[in-house]
């Protein structure tokens, strides 16, 4: 077998047996499920009490006397503040707010109660609202009255620049897997590069390096490297992808049918396959170079830091990548390597890249994965040997020259 | 047929020449001892023959042409720096690094089984390297040098941390390589060892060779005209002795430039003294290292 394909598949079983390989693939999926059980389970622990509770209030402008039953909750009228307030300390009612005289032209409501919180409850301000409501349409007919309480359900159609309806269309249920996919994608991308960094440093630590070195080139052992573990880095991605798949189906089931209307494109595959190698090989190469420069993988983790933070630029900004998907800013985040897996990921969710976009984003990392890989096997050629010392800057420049 | 042939090669860090035009061959079937003291360029040496390092200037051939990575196969390398993967038990770790030498799984299999056996390790075979002593990973790491029948053999210091038991039978399996046809080179700082085992010597200090040939020639050139005796009695005056030097039961007289040992003998026995040990006085590689590289110390002004 290719020296870097042995290389490359001892790597891949190293990695995949790890314990820590394990936990983390492992651990996606289970604690997803246990979210979706807590996510059943709990609301059903801390839902609002069946008996009908009484809110008072003052009404200081005179037309508020009807519809005073809204759901689970009774509206009591008081003639003064005074009253309310007995009642409410009494206990008789749970608060109470008085519609100032000038509500029509302020919308002024005075509430008092005698809990410490952030804001009303839901379910409180929601039957506050449709008391008012009710009232201050009275005389019309009941479903204008509903209509008025719920004044629309949008429901909006992508078209082509053609005007027709396009294959791919927006909203929650087209975001959710890209978002996903971005956040799995980073991770993934992550700790594969970061089993790298390991790895590198315990060679090092271990003395491995010059035993594998008289047998392979620098070359095929980075190779090697960034090949085993990019597909074990795979290997976790399709875990977690076909769990999500599952999760997401359980998850469907449970809060009406989001995800079944979710159509993902072939594209959206190929680009987020694509992505991902190009991704992890980008990040891989330059965590090659860390891990070769730095004495100890604990040292070669806090510089990789470095790295990783630009990766995750894309998630900080991704609402203001929603809200803009076609912005300058946006396209920029496109072509920089680094930042371009997770921003392109999310923009496929939400609108459509042009080609050339795509081809030159992709272009860009490809070359600079090539350059990434020679300046790191040019660092691997001089510090991989070099023990218990880190190079300055000046030393490594020195060494893309001279290696 | 050489073995390795090196050429000219310079390799310099900064404005450090760390290796400075140093050229030697070893020859097949024969073990080739580098010393040097600490920081003298030995390692770096050995690092650009098995094209770790690349040399600034010079070439290096081994076995008849340059270093490719198939030809990577037919050296044997025991880095001074060594290291096994921890938590690898010891007959994958040595099929592991046995397939990056090209060799079938199965091949090395049963070579590890042999080598195993031989050093008195085959119930080891599935401990964990972490399970095992410093000395007994060592032998491992000797195991995982040879397992491939390699045609040249490198050794940087391969008898340190070894008891004198696993020492001995790491030199009795370079002796047995040697007489096979294999060629080793073998650095250290045991002269012993290479009195013991070596046909020919390469001393590097400050990146330079200051001594290289065969071990009986260079001794034969730091020889200082002296003579060991053990005899009966007072040696008394003689004449062209120079100096004496006691010794437990004999003494080294140092004759002038005039006098041969024969000349000596003769007036020893004209005087009637019952000579009962007679030798030319040879100086030990351990007294030619210190006498080079002190001399080369003293003419440094930068030390001084």
């Amino acid at each position: 077998m290719n020296k870097t394909l042995l290389l490359a598949k001892h790597e891949l079983f190293t990695t995949i047996k790890r314990r820590a390989f394990i936990i983390l693939t492992l651990a996606f999926p289970v604690l997803a499920l246990l979210g979706l059980l807590a996510a059943q389970v709990i609301p059903g622990m801390i839902k609002p009490t069946a008996k009908v509770e009484n809110i008072g209030y003052v009404d200081e402008v005179g037309i508020f006397n009807e519809n005073t039953a809204q759901g689970k909750i009774d509206f009591v009228s008081f003639h003064t503040e005074e009253e309310a307030k007995g009642a409410l300390l009494n206990g008789d009612i749970k608060e109470y707010f008085v519609i100032a005289p000038n509500y029509i032209s302020t919308g002024l409501i005075q509430r008092y109660t005698l809990k410490n919180e952030v804001e009303p409850g839901g379910t409180t301000q929601t039957a506050i609202r449709n008391f008012l409501l009710s009232n201050l349409l009275k005389g019309n007919a009941e479903d204008i009255i509903e209509r008025a309480k719920t004044p629309m359900n949008i429901l909006s159609t992508t078209l082509t620049r053609t005007g027709e309806i396009a294959s791919r269309q927006g909203g929650f249920a087209a975001l959710i897997l890209p978002y996903i996919f971005s956040i799995l994608l980073m991770m993934s991308i992550f700790f594969s590069s970061g089993y790298l960094l390991q790895g590198l440093g315990e060679e090092k630590e271990n003395r491995v390096m010059e035993i594998l070195l008289s047998s392979v080139s620098p070359k095929q052992l980075l190779a090697g490297k960034v090949i085993g573990l990019g597909a074990a880095g795979l290997v976790q991605i399709i875990a977690w992808l076909i769990s999500a798949n599952f999760l997401m189906r359980m998850a469907s089931a449970n809060f009406g049918n989001v995800i079944g209307v979710l159509n993902i494109s072939l594209d959206f595959w190929i680009l987020g396959i694509i992505y991902f190698i190009l991704g992890y090989l980008f990040l891989a190469v330059i965590m090659a170079g860390v891990g070769s420069i730095s004495p100890t993988s604990r040292e070669g983790q806090q510089v990789s830091t470095l790295f990783t933070i630009p990766v995750v630029i894309p998630i900080y900004f991704m609402p203001l990548i929603m809200e803009h998907p076609e912005s300058i800013g946006v396209k920029i985040l496109t072509f920089i390597p680094i930042t371009a897996p997770i921003t392109v990921i999310v923009r496929l969710g939400l609108s459509e890249i042009p080609i050339w976009e795509l081809a030159v984003s992709i272009l860009i990392l490809i070359l600079s994965i090539i350059g990434c890989f020679i300046l790191a096997t040019k660092l691997f050629r001089t510090y991989l040997l070099m023990y218990g010392k880190r190079p300055g800057f000046k030393e490594i420049l020195r060494s893309f020259r001279n290696a | 047929m050489l073995s390795v042939e090196v050429n000219h090669i310079t390799k310099t860090y900064g404005n450090r020449a760390v290796v400075n035009d140093v050229s030697f061959t070893v020859n097949q079937g024969e073990i080739l001892g580098l010393i040097g003291p600490n920081g003298a360029g030995k390692t770096t040496t050995i690092r650009m023959i098995m094209d770790i390092i690349k040399p600034d200037s010079g070439d290096i051939k081994i076995l008849g042409e340059k270093l490719t990575e198939t030809s990577k196969n037919s050296i044997g390398y025991l880095p001074e720096e060594r290291g096994l993967y921890r938590k690898l038990n010891v007959i994958d770790s040595v099929i592991y690094f046995a397939s990056l030498k090209g060799m079938d799984n199965q091949l090395a299999r049963t070579r590890a089984d042999d080598l195993l056996k031989r050093v008195e390790m085959l119930a080891h075979k599935n401990k964990k390297i972490e399970e095992l002593s410093r000395g007994m990973g060592q032998i491992i790491q000797v195991i995982v040098t040879v397992i491939h029948d390699p045609k040249l053999i490198i050794l940087d210091e391969p008898t340190a941390s070894l008891d004198p038991v696993n020492a001995q039978l790491l030199k009795d399996m370079m002796l047995e390589l040697r007489n096979q046809g294999k060629s080793v080179i073998m650095s250290t700082h045991r002269m012993n060892e290479i009195e013991e085992m070596c046909d020919r010597i390469l001393m590097i200090n400050k990146g330079q060779v200051v001594l290289y040939g065969g071990l009986a020639d260079i001794k034969s050139r730091f020889r200082n005209n002296s003579v060991i005796v053990e005899c009966d009695g007072d040696l008394g005056k003689i004449e062209g002795v120079m100096q004496r030097h006691n010794q437990k039961r004999a003494i080294e007289l140092v004759l002038d430039t005039t006098t041969t040992p024969q000349q000596l003998l003769e007036r020893l026995i004209k005087k009637g003294i019952v000579v009962n040990r007679f030798e030319l006085s040879t100086p030990s590689l351990n007294e030619i290292f210190i006498k080079v590289v002190g001399d080369e110390h003293e003419q440094d002004p930068a030390v001084s």
